[in-house]
């Protein structure tokens, strides 16, 4: 139990990361942009990859009318997201010294891991809401109102993942670094779970 | 330069032009047809790759500087140096006019010739390119990482800014020689009185090798000869400078008759380390002299114009030791210092030989006190002792030559129209090719440094006739890119160039490349009248002058409607562009206006001045083509009449 409580701790650890790297990365190429414009989507705020970046994407966007990339202040989740990761990692550091020293059994790393996926799938939820709303509440007073070959509005909504064409620009949305250490963070405590059962089955042999 | 090619297109005319490439004119013949498609080739750069070279081309007296590629020949950009040019407003705008300022008021024209790129241990740095301004003498320095004129210092004492603008191999200086001798100081006398009056000033301008900001350190003046060229030493003859003379015969009338009457003129050879310490040690005259340093501020965006009063003289006969005069048969124009330095190249213009001089026999002949007479005071060594040798009738009126990385030299002739490579150790000519026509300066990349890239040799010609379409009885200037890597030099391409294209230096380009900035930042603009944030964006009247603070991102001016200006104000447009996007600039035109459009950076904040003459509403727009709604980035100024009470206001989307 004391190896799988040491990897628990460093699984939710590496969530910490988050607070430094980017969670999600969106890729705006285009012909007269061959350096593509990009934003990092943080915990706490969305940063463009260049500096000028959101400028110049609020710049294009407000064509189509879309509105401009909030500010931390302008979404609740930047303030909520940084203390909901900070607790679950607060609370998933003392699981994993209380399975240090036996206090409690691996089905207390399950249970941490469950709750961070239930939250890791609202977050993403959330996300996506977002996306939705940024890319579909426009302007009635654009400057241009692009529709689709069956007549409906064109939306803008950015893929959640992966690629997609909008207009004259390439579109790529990825996890980024934040969200990579997260993932394996995760991983580790599912394998301290799996560490702490096969311990705990031994001894009971034994 | 003008007047010596009349001078020899006459002379030669009337003797009759006699070739002496007839055998070579055929190996050519021979081969050019196999490779023409291979030429086409290696000089095709396919859409949206880069060229290997930049070559800053001057542009004569169009007085600007080219920016072409190569091999492709494509033209990048024309920067404005000492001319004025609508296209960026240059020399229009509030911000630029001081750059044109001189001892002589606002002069914004001048004859650009030699462009020389900074170096640092003898390579090429890529961080500037001066250029002399040959008629109001200037030089000019321009920042690669913006490609704009930064700095013009203008030359007192000096006429015909001709051997100029070559560096030292770490930039330590800068020189201007003066091409005419003039009383100095300026006076009212008779012209005749010439011998022994005017004196020559070779200026030398040391460069800060952080900032690059010039100052006129010294001047030298010398006996009344024209100087011609310049080029400075390098490796072992670092800390050396040298000038080609001509007129070592102080004419001053009829100069093609009685400037060419002595059998050789000079090359004075100047060891400015000696002279430098001498000034530095207090050395040297403080005299008057009235002439103008301009500098072009990257963060207010806008240049100043001091004049300066006095400059520091030296007289030549008080630094024993520091000059001496190499005769060079007849009338030498090109001084050319090969990459190691140990020899000088005179080509004597009405010669049919070029004369190679030694610098460690020049050094040996100084030690031994082999001299033979003096002019003014200064000792003239013997011709025998510092020649290394001779190429023999290598063609007719040799001008330039430009060396490679292989120990081989490249000579244009002006008369016998090509250029002729021959080996620099023992003077023999080893390719001649054809030049169409009329060449001038040749210019190989980092030729003016102790490290050439031997790739291509770039003629620039004077005449080209039947080479292009006709445009009436002003046809194009052209340059013509030879490649150089094999023994036999191979013409790839000929273009057209703007102005005359007299003199080249070519960099690599990604020396160069990874600098070039692509916007100014807004949060560090520090103009005067810069408006920062678009609620600052507003109108203010200040007696009759009305000073208009304004914003322009893509697709609107801030603000857009303005009315209470009157007949008579002197309306000031300061405009500030938004963007903090990469080649993204705004224009601005105002109907009636009697400059030019502004066409401005990203992040920077330019002014022209409008005087409304007539009541109406008035359109401004944007001129450069900025966005999908360029066309509607627009405005109106309402002008009421002098004596109208219509108040001041302004407004956008109201």
């Amino acid at each position: 139990m004391k190896k799988a409580g040491i990897i628990m701790i460093i699984g939710c650890l590496m969530l910490l990361g988050l607070f430094k790297f980017p969670l999600w990365n969106i890729m705006l190429g285009a012909p007269q942009y061959p350096d593509p414009l990009g934003m990092n989507i943080f915990i706490d705020g969305i940063k463009g990859v260049k500096e000028f970046d959101i400028q110049n994407i609020d710049g294009i966007n407000h064509y189509i009318g879309m509105k401009k990339i909030p500010k931390p202040d302008q979404m609740w989740e930047f303030s909520v997201f940084p203390i909901v990761i900070g607790s679950m990692v607060a609370l998933g550091v003392i699981i994993g010294i209380l399975g240090v020293f036996k206090k409690v059994s691996p089905y207390w790393f399950l249970g941490w891991l469950g709750v961070m996926a239930v939250l890791g799938i609202l977050g993403m939820q959330d996300f996506n809401n977002w996306l939705t709303e940024y890319g579909t509440d426009l302007n009635p007073h654009a400057i241009m109102k692009m529709t689709y070959p069956d007549g409906t509005p064109m939306t803008y909504k950015p893929p959640l993942f992966g690629h997609q064409k909008m207009l004259n620009f390439n579109v790529d949305s990825y996890p980024a670094a934040g969200a990579y250490l997260m993932f394996f963070g995760m991983l580790l405590t599912l394998v301290a779970f799996f560490l702490g059962i096969k311990k705990s089955h031994k001894k009971q042999l034994l | 330069m003008k007047n010596s090619i009349k001078i020899l297109i006459l002379l030669f005319s009337t003797v009759g032009i006699f070739s002496c490439n007839k055998q070579q004119d055929k190996n050519n013949e021979g081969q050019s047809g196999a490779l023409a498609s291979n030429a086409a080739e290696r000089v095709y750069v396919a859409p949206g790759e880069y060229d290997e070279f930049y070559a800053f081309i001057s542009g004569g007296f169009s007085g600007q500087l080219s920016v072409y590629g190569l091999p492709s020949g494509r033209l990048l950009k024309v920067i404005p140096v000492f001319s004025q040019d609508p296209e960026k407003a240059w020399g229009y705008n509030e911000e630029t006019k001081p750059m044109l300022e001189t001892s002589h008021g606002f002069i914004p024209w001048d004859d650009a010739h030699h462009p020389d790129i900074s170096q640092t241990n003898g390579k090429l740095d890529g961080r500037w390119v001066f250029i002399n301004g040959n008629n109001t003498p200037r030089i000019a320095k321009i920042d690669l990482t913006t490609f704009e004129t930064t700095e013009i210092i203008e030359i007192p004492n000096s006429a015909g800014n001709h051997s100029s603008s070559f560096v030292t191999e770490n930039t330590e200086y800068v020189v201007a020689g003066t091409r005419f001798s003039v009383p100095i100081p300026q006076r009212d006398m008779p012209i005749k009185d010439y011998k022994g009056n005017f004196k020559g000033a070779l200026s030398f301008l040391s460069v800060d090798p952080e900032s690059g900001r010039m100052d006129l350190k010294f001047q030298i003046i010398m006996p009344g000869f024209d100087y011609d060229l310049s080029h400075p030493g390098r490796g072992k003859s670092h800390g050396w400078f040298f000038f080609s003379t001509y007129n070592s015969e102080e004419a001053n009338s009829l100069l093609e008759v009685n400037a060419s009457q002595n059998d050789k003129d000079f090359i004075a050879a100047i060891n400015w380390k000696k002279i430098e310490e001498y000034v530095n040690n207090g050395g040297g005259k403080k005299v008057p002299a009235k002439y103008a340093h301009n500098i072009y501020d990257d963060e207010t965006h806008t240049a100043t114009s001091t004049m300066e009063n006095e400059v520091t003289v030296v007289d030549p006969t008080e630094v024993p030791g520091a000059i001496y005069l190499l005769p060079t048969p007849k009338s030498p124009h090109g001084c050319d210092v090969n990459p190691t330095g140990e020899y000088i190249v005179g080509n004597g213009k009405l010669s049919a030989d070029l004369t190679v001089h030694s610098f460690s026999k020049m050094i040996n002949a100084i030690e031994n006190k082999k001299f033979d007479g003096e002019a003014y005071g200064i000792p003239i060594l013997r011709f025998e002792d510092v020649l290394a040798g001779t190429v023999k009738q290598a063609g007719l009126g040799p001008l330039h030559t430009e060396f490679d990385d292989k120990g081989n030299a490249y000579t244009s002739f002006f008369i016998s129209s090509e250029v002729v490579k021959w080996k620099v150790e023992t003077q023999e000519v080893i390719d001649r090719q054809p030049c169409y026509y009329s060449v001038g300066h040749v210019m190989i990349p980092g030729g003016n440094s102790a490290h050439p890239f031997g790739k291509y040799v770039l003629a620039m010609n004077k005449i080209t006739k039947d080479r292009y379409l006709p445009t009436g009885p002003e046809v194009t200037q052209s340059a013509q890119l030879y490649d150089i890597t094999g023994e036999k030099m191979q013409l790839l391409l000929d273009f057209p160039t703007i102005g005359e294209p007299h003199y080249a230096a070519g960099i690599p380009a990604d020396i160069v490349r990874e600098n070039s900035r692509k916007i100014f930042k807004l949060s560090e603009n520090k103009h005067k009248y810069a408006t920062i944030s678009n609620g600052d964006a507003r109108v203010e009247r200040d007696g009759n002058e009305v000073h208009i603070y304004m914003t322009m991102i893509r697709s609107h001016f801030t603000p857009d409607n303005i009315e209470g200006v009157k007949v008579g104000d002197k309306v000031y447009f300061h405009v500030t562009n938004h963007e903090q996007d990469y080649d993204v600039p705004h224009g601005i035109a105002m109907i009636g206006a009697n400059n030019s459009e502004l066409l401005i950076m990203p992040g920077q904040t330019e002014t022209f001045v409008w005087e409304p003459k007539e009541v109406g509403v008035w359109p401004f727009y944007c001129t450069d083509f900025c966005s999908a709604l360029h066309q509607e980035m627009q405005g109106y100024v309402r002008v009421s009449p002098k004596d109208s009470n219509v108040p001041i206001s302004w407004s956008l989307g109201e």
